[in-house]
């Protein structure tokens, strides 16, 4: 009744290849934005920023570059976590370097890092597939965060090994410090990831997304019909390596501010990250966008429904959310292997159909 | 993207918060995760201490204190969570309990107002409170530890430790790595030769690090260890044999949980101290007849009176007296963040006044002021007996070497100061 094709007449070729081809589809995304753009940034505070949006907006724009990796072109990575870490370096070296320069080309810079980075390590990736790439890569998360705590330089010579985000701006205003205002850092993500989003989107729906994807599908049969493995692997490796990196820039220079890297970029964030892009589906952009929300929304709903409205003590709430966590992704991988894209579409598919199935 | 809008609507509910009316202390806790164990005792005498006063002496000046628990399992980004939600409803004075935490706290506190207590961790050039105006470390800091341990040795060797090694078995950490600094200085100075050895976290493999002190055999060895990464040297110093009086802990690693699983084996292992260990002060007393026997002790209540129990109260009984400092400063029981601060500053901690409150001796007499937010750093030595099963203190207070510590700390403050463009204030 609301959401269906009849009547809505494609009439140009143009039209007719749009991302959201669904009158209402379309309308939902440009709410989606005047919302997120218009009225997001006025009322919010520092509570919402820190505590929810901004780590929402940077785990899915390392979701959306995981899912490029895993989702669309088959290749297992557990090595988030060190990308991300190379972001956070490279965005800290260059914030220290160059100090006047705007930090959007800090952080393409240091996504542009990353990319490079990742396709080295996505070279063994021509010759191993499955479980095995899935420990090459696992090599390069415990390798960068080594390097990143045995070599000083990367950290400034600094007597903790920590690295702190000096306060920079973007056309006079501050982004990064305590300083920033939380509408300014919400903003400076949001644009990130709504720029990154359109990128994945529009790739995936082109050639290098179809080759990816021939690639996830059959690797041996993509080569016969003429799809270069080696190109399409290493374009999935640095189209990937780029977002996570830009997402470990953005998560060290704009959400926390210190970081260190064995306890903010351990394999339990490569893990985190692969869990939101399997919650959330894999092969989907959308998918990343909901799997991020759901993992960085719960435990907050948890904390809040628990601890400060029921008064429950809080080692209680902290062991209970480990369970609900456990448990639903459990119930996830059972019940919809797919993911939460996969209920969406499910859902799309009934109520396109909606009050007359048949 | 499409979640935005139930982010605002859970914002919504979360923005109703309780109405500001006694004196919060926000405790950043973790009960939870490999360092639980340090962070229970630690969290129980916090809220225990605050509880006594609120039943025995209804609060602080007349004002009720509020102890908020947020879980942190001393992870930054929850640590990050638990700041953001608790400033808001009036928090006095943040005690993270957790160097990472602290980095991270320290722009954002001084940004905000709000007052930080790093007691004994944290980042040590904090005591420069010319450059830190809300960052605290009274009573001592990690290199006061660092020196103490040192002169502590010196003293054993007849003032020479020339030609002596000494290894430091550190968590590859902001928090392991803050003594390098100061006892590099301190190699150089006395001529021994120190060897440094990270373990990465959690701790619980450290096979190869105790095999090379087997190899290399020093003669004495620090550990600066949180959480599991203690007992497991322990037990790893046991099993090579390594002389345990030779073994000396920082702080945090000279506890009931870090000994125990070791047995008799542990039995001459020491560790550094800015406060007494044990229950045998009056204090104790009134905390059993107000909070324990009343069923209102925090936690399950069965850590009072273990070391970081005593740490818990002591940072507790800090802050309470700061409280009180500041309701002094500037006349009215209902106090702000600001005001905590200015009590902090003017905090002066006497023998006197310790026994007024039932803690005679319970840790050293210091005084803060504006350029010194550090206190006066005195440092003390505790030694286990595993046969009584109980700490106690074998070195009083004694002072440090300030001709080291002091110039790296300007060093070190001064690189922040103009890194973050901050001028002198006092």
């Amino acid at each position: 009744m609301f959401y269906r094709e009849a009547g809505d007449f494609k009439v140009s070729y143009v039209d007719d290849s749009q991302t959201f081809p669904i009158k209402f589809d379309r309308y939902r995304y440009y709410v989606v934005l005047a919302v997120a753009f218009g009225i997001i940034p006025f009322i919010i505070n520092d509570y919402w920023a820190n505590a929810l949006l901004l780590p929402f907006l940077i785990y899915a724009i390392a979701a959306i570059g995981l899912n490029i990796l895993v989702g669309y072109c088959g290749q297992v990575s557990l090595g988030t976590g060190g990308f991300m870490a190379v972001g956070a370096y490279a965005c800290y070296k260059l914030m220290t370097a160059f100090p006047d320069v705007s930090m959007f080309i800090h952080v393409i810079l240091a996504g542009g890092i990353t990319a490079i980075v990742g396709v080295l390590f996505g070279l063994p990736s021509l010759r191993i597939k499955g479980f095995y790439l899935a420990v090459a890569t696992l090599a390069a998360q415990f390798f960068l965060v080594w390097l990143f705590n045995r070599v000083p330089w990367f950290y400034n010579y600094s007597a903790s090994g920590q690295i702190n985000a000096p306060e920079r701006d973007v056309f006079g205003i501050i982004i990064t410090g305590p300083n920033a205002p939380a509408w300014a850092t919400y903003l400076f993500c949001l644009i990130f990831l709504t720029v990154c989003a359109v990128i994945a989107r529009n790739l995936t729906r082109g050639t290098t997304g179809r080759t990816w994807m021939a690639i996830r599908d059959m690797d041996i049969a993509a080569e016969i019909i003429g799809v270069n493995p080696l190109k399409a692997k290493l374009t999935a490796f640095a189209v990937s390596s780029f977002f996570v990196g830009i997402s470990g820039a953005l998560f060290f220079a704009v959400y926390l501010g210190a970081v260190e890297v064995g306890e903010v970029f351990g394999i339990t964030k490569s893990f985190l990250v692969l869990f939101m892009i399997i919650i959330g589906g894999l092969g989907s952009i959308f998918g990343s966008f909901a799997g991020a929300a759901f993992l960085v929304l719960l435990p907050v709903v948890l904390k809040v429904v628990g601890a400060d409205m029921l008064g429950w003590p809080t080692d209680i709430v902290a062991h209970l959310q480990l369970v609900i966590v456990g448990g639903l992704i459990i119930m996830f991988l059972i019940l919809e292997p797919h993911g939460l894209a996969q209920l969406w579409r499910v859902a799309k598919e009934k109520l396109r159909l909606w009050p007359f199935p048949h | 993207m499409k979640l935005n809008l139930a982010t605002v609507a859970l914002g919504a509910v979360m923005a109703a918060g309780p109405v500001m009316a006694d004196l919060v202390f926000p405790s950043l806790s973790y009960r939870t995760g490999p360092y639980a164990a340090g962070g229970i005792p630690f969290a129980d005498g916090y809220a225990d201490y605050f509880t006594l006063l609120n039943e025995r002496d209804g609060g602080i000046g007349g004002v009720p204190a509020k102890v908020i628990e947020c879980e942190t399992g001393y992870n930054t980004e929850k640590g990050v969570e638990c700041y953001e939600s608790t400033k808001g409803e009036g928090a006095l004075v943040y005690q993270p309990l957790s160097t990472g935490i602290t980095y991270q706290l320290i722009p954002k506190t001084t940004a905000d107002g709000i007052p930080m207590h790093t007691m004994g961790y944290g980042r040590t050039s904090a005591k420069n409170g010319d450059v830190f105006s809300h960052t605290f470390n009274y009573p001592a800091n990690y290199w006061d530890g660092a020196s103490g341990a040192v002169n502590y040795l010196l003293e054993e060797n007849g003032g020479d430790l020339s030609g002596k090694k000494i290894a430091l078995v550190y968590h590859n950490s902001a928090y392991g790595k803050e003594p390098i600094r100061t006892l590099e200085e301190l190699s150089a100075k006395h001529g021994f030769e120190l060897v440094a050895l990270p373990v990465d976290h959690p701790g619980q493999e450290q096979k190869s690090q105790w095999l090379q002190i087997r190899r290399d055999r020093p003669d004495y060895v620090l550990m600066w260890g949180w959480g599991v990464m203690n007992q497991v040297a322990v037990q790893e110093a046991a099993n090579i044999r390594y002389p345990m009086e030779n073994f000396i802990g920082i702080w945090w690693s000279g506890s009931e949980n870090d000994v125990l699983p070791a047995g008799e084996a542990a039995n001459g292992y020491k560790a550094l101290t800015f406060h007494n260990v044990g229950t045998d002060f009056p204090v104790f007393d009134d905390l059993k007849t107000h909070v324990v026997d009343t069923g209102k002790a925090a936690g399950a209540g069965d850590q009072v009176g273990t070391v970081l129990y005593n740490r818990g109260l002591y940072a507790a009984m800090l802050a309470a007296e700061a409280a009180k400092k500041a309701q002094e400063i500037h006349g009215t029981a209902d106090i702000t963040p600001a005001m905590m601060r200015d009590g902090m500053e003017a905090l002066e901690i006497n023998e006197a006044k310790m026994t007024e409150l039932g803690l005679p001796g319970f840790g050293p007499a210091f005084s803060v002021s504006c350029e010194n937010h550090g206190g006066d750093a005195l440092v003390g030595v505790t030694q286990w007996d595993a046969a009584n099963k109980t700490w106690s203190l074998i070195s009083e207070f004694k002072a440090t070497d300030g001709d080291v510590i002091g110039p790296l700390i300007d060093e070190d403050s001064s690189a922040y100061a103009s890194e973050n463009n901050i001028g002198s204030r006092c």
